[in-house]
């Protein structure tokens, strides 16, 4: 046991105390990221905010304390990854944080990084997520890094994860590549006791060398750094060859080769099942192919358990074809799905079955049918439902909505959401679609955080090109869905600095929209006169309608008004239809319940004028 | 052969504080030198949608509890606790809290919310004993609805491998000091139902 005294002198003061020794704490695995980043004296961390790996950045600016390290939440994933390769070069640790998809959007940068090479380390933490828990796919990022070129490390839980995040720096140092760190969705959101070490001073001479050879990417460079690129895989893999996260436990002659948490997985099968197979866990990439080769050589057959993409599998199969062409291997066509996460009795059924010990398990008779389902929705008070009924009454059920990403994706059953596709896409799709032809009206729609992360350029675009669609920008001055991340329109940093907050009509009108017009999205005669003027103009109209987010308002300690229902109501179900979760039914009658956050929407909506406001 | 000592998976409502119970045994396992993991949800599914934690202590495997393995259910909702009730072992025992929390279908309508009994006598068939309480009124005594969880753990205390003032001492780490006697006493009255 630790002594508690201690264990509170370390909470009150923890990363810089005295006779630091090492400690266990219960983290969560982007906690334990950060507090790699941490550990190996990174200089910068900077990311956009995205579900699973937000919590790195909001770890690291809480531990920072005095550390003098610069960490930020970028505009988005492509700006976070060249802030964070300029500070490399200019000699300090730099890391860059993001879900998955945004490293589609940091792909360019990432491609050709990976010619250029570093100064002190860059590591790219690129969090994926298995079965779409909080996305829009599911890619495989360790192929984005094959493609690239670029060493990936694949943790398997969170204590892994900080182990890695220090190796990373070291490795990308060594062999003058950036290097990937990729945490899937059970990694990054797993909690685990964590064995923590000192906080180092970022080092470095902070001071940028000037070397056009390996910084300025023009063809003539490029040819021979491509050359370079090739030349190192071999060192790389020999390299991580000797890595403690690649284990291979030779004992009978069916093998299991595992990669990232399908290794914790297959770990415990095999031990629950109390079988002799041989196991080899993976947690690099490019894979050690002499550990993979020494397993074919003591097996006959093998069976390959990784989530998603068959990375490994091929490999398997190449090194398979010249030891034993004749060797079984067990993997994505027979007994692992490539799609969604895997989970422990999957994989201890798939080892079952090889082996032939398959398991019987008795399905269970639950009356789940008398369960109401309860999806994910706006919350009670959300602008967002406000602003969509607003639009839905002015542009009617036959008008376009393209939608983009974030909380409001889920009015999906508003009718106003007809797509959803990447960052910023609203806009874009929707300029699409009327050069397309359609003839209905267009109203797109996305957040304020998603327009400065990937709506700017494209309703440039759609004002050089002359789209006439309307572009709703629901302003909730705040990152919501993610955890109410600051962003440029908030004037606020990541570490809660004040700063130049930027103007979003401002900056829709100088990217050339023709019409700009705020609106308070609670007060619904104003927002509807807005969407009726955005409507018919002849050109490229931005409604912006603005109002904080609900959970923040009532964070910050406002004070909503109250409603209740009055003896007007006649049951007509119309407020229900708005969707809020305040309002219910009770005896044919409308109630409001305790959820109500006071926005009030709800009376300007009910035609006998039956909710009223009560004094507190 | 067992691979963890003790499985837990803790269910409930976005904004019922699930992860704090998580939060709490973890670092009390930490205190008591066991392994500990966990795994729970975050982002799109927390916006007043079903939030499952899996805690186990004891363990060095994966973070999440097999379906049909834990042994202890944790529900700070009646409804929650049937739609993960595949998680609870047949030898095991599932903790509920009887308030419920209507889900939008419901209030919009187009659902029904099944009556107490209905939810809880499958749940009987299929675990070795429920013990159902209404957690909510009990922390509302305490002095706020809010320490429904911490109601809720201190009923779980006497069920898990954990001394109780490490427990404690973890609760004390993690809710703001101002709190911390509602909170002491919500635990003590969660307890004092199991008793």
């Amino acid at each position: 046991m630790y002594p508690n005294d201690y264990q509170r002198e370390r909470a009150n003061n923890p990363l810089t105390i005295k006779g630091w020794l090492p400690v266990r704490e219960y983290l969560l695995g982007n906690a334990a990221i950060a507090r790699g980043l941490l550990e190996a004296g990174v200089g910068l961390v900077a990311g956009y905010p995205g579900t699973p790996s937000s919590e790195i950045i909001e770890n690291v600016v809480s531990l920072k304390g005095k550390l003098p390290l610069h960490v930020e939440w970028s505009v988005n994933e492509k700006v976070a990854l060249e802030v964070a390769a300029g500070a490399c070069w200019t000699g300090r640790r730099s890391a860059a944080t993001m879900k998955h998809v945004g490293l589609n959007v940091a792909a360019d940068p990432f491609m050709t990084l990976a010619y250029l090479g570093v100064g002190a380390g860059l590591v790219l933490i690129c969090a994926d997520d298995p079965y779409c828990h909080s996305s829009q796919n599911e890619q495989d990022s360790r192929r984005y890094a094959q493609f690239a070129g670029i060493p990936c490390l694949d943790p398997k839980n969170p204590q892994e994860a900080k182990e890695m995040t220090i190796f990373a720096f070291e490795l990308s140092e060594k062999f003058n590549i950036p290097v990937m760190l990729r945490p899937t969705t059970r990694v990054s959101h797993a909690r685990e006791d964590v064995q923590v070490g000192r906080a180092a001073n970022p080092a470095g001479p902070g001071r940028f060398v000037k070397d056009p050879a390996r910084r300025v990417a023009l063809p003539i460079h490029a040819r021979p750094l491509h050359s370079e690129l090739l030349a190192k895989q071999a060192a790389i893999e020999e390299a991580l060859e000797k890595a403690p996260w690649n284990k291979l436990e030779l004992k009978g002659d069916t093998g299991i080769i595992a990669s990232g948490i399908a290794g914790l997985y297959a770990k415990e099968a095999i031990f629950e099942l109390d079988e002799d197979l041989s196991l080899l866990c993976i947690g690099t990439y490019p894979l050690p192919r002499k550990l993979i080769r020494s397993m074919l050589e003591h097996v006959c057959r093998v069976m390959v358990i990784e989530e998603l993409e068959p990375v490994v599998e091929e490999q398997v199969k190449m090194i398979a074809r010249e030891i034993n062409p004749q060797m079984e291997i067990l993997g994505k066509e027979s007994s692992i799905p490539r799609e969604g996460e895997l989970d422990y009795l999957q994989v201890k059924g798939a080892i079952a079955r090889a082996i032939g010990k398959p398991e019987r398990r008795e399905p269970r008779d639950l009356p789940m049918s008398i369960l109401p389902a309860r999806p994910p929705s706006l919350c009670p008070g959300c602008s967002h439902r406000a602003t969509y009924y607003a639009m839905r009454k002015v542009f009617g059920k036959k008008a376009i909505y393209p939608s983009d990403i974030g909380c409001y994706t889920m009015a999906v059953g508003m009718g106003t959401v007809d797509t959803c596709l990447c960052m910023g896409a609203s806009i874009t799709l929707a300029s699409g679609i009327a050069f397309g032809g359609e003839e209905e009206g267009i109203c797109c729609s996305l957040g304020d955080s998603t327009f400065l992360h990937g709506g700017m350029t494209g309703l440039l675009n759609a004002a050089y090109n002359k789209a006439k669609i309307t572009v709703t920008i629901l302003d909730n001055s705040t990152t919501a869905m993610t955890g109410h991340q600051p962003h440029p329109g908030t004037g606020m940093t990541a570490t809660g600095e004040a700063t130049a907050q930027v103007s979003i009509e401002a900056l829709a009108k100088a990217l050339g929209a023709g019409m700009v017009e705020t609106v308070d999205p609670y007060n619904l005669d104003e927002t509807m006169e807005s969407f009726k003027r955005a409507k018919d103009y002849p050109g490229l109209s931005v409604v912006i309608a603005r109002q904080p987010c609900v959970i923040k308002a009532r964070r910050s300690g406002s004070r909503p008004k109250s409603f209740q229902v009055g003896e007007e109501c006649i049951g007509c179900k119309v407020c229900l239809d708005y969707g809020c979760p305040a309002i219910e039914f009770d005896n044919d009658k409308a109630r409001i319940n305790s959820l109500c956050s006071g926005c009030g929407v709800c009376t300007a909506i009910c035609k006998s004028s039956a909710i009223k406001e009560v004094a507190r | 052969m067992r691979t963890s000592e003790c499985d837990m998976v803790i269910v409930g409502v976005g904004g019922q504080g699930v992860i704090l119970i998580s939060d709490v045994l973890g670092r009390a396992a930490v205190m008591a030198g066991k392994p500990v993991c966990g795994a729970e949800t975050h982002g799109m599914a927390q916006r007043g949608g079903s939030v499952i934690n899996h805690t186990r202590i004891g363990c060095r495997f994966s973070p999440m509890v097999a379906s049909g393995g834990a042994d202890l259910l944790v529900a700070l909702e009646p409804a929650e606790a049937l739609r993960f009730a595949q998680f609870l072992s047949p030898t095991g025992v599932a903790l509920v809290n009887t308030r419920p929390v209507l889900p939008s279908t419901v209030t919009s309508g187009k659902a029904e919310y099944p009556p107490l009994k209905d939810i809880l006598a499958p749940l009987r068939a299929h675990s070795s004993k429920v013990i159902a309480m209404n957690a909510t009124a009990l922390a509302e005594t305490a002095g706020s609805a809010q320490a429904m969880n911490v109601v809720m753990l201190g009923a779980l205390s006497r069920y898990i491998p954990l001394a109780e003032d490490l427990v404690l001492e973890a609760l004390s780490q993690v809710v703001p000091p101002r709190f911390l006697e509602i909170n002491k006493k919500a635990f003590a009255l969660g307890k004092a139902e199991v008793e």
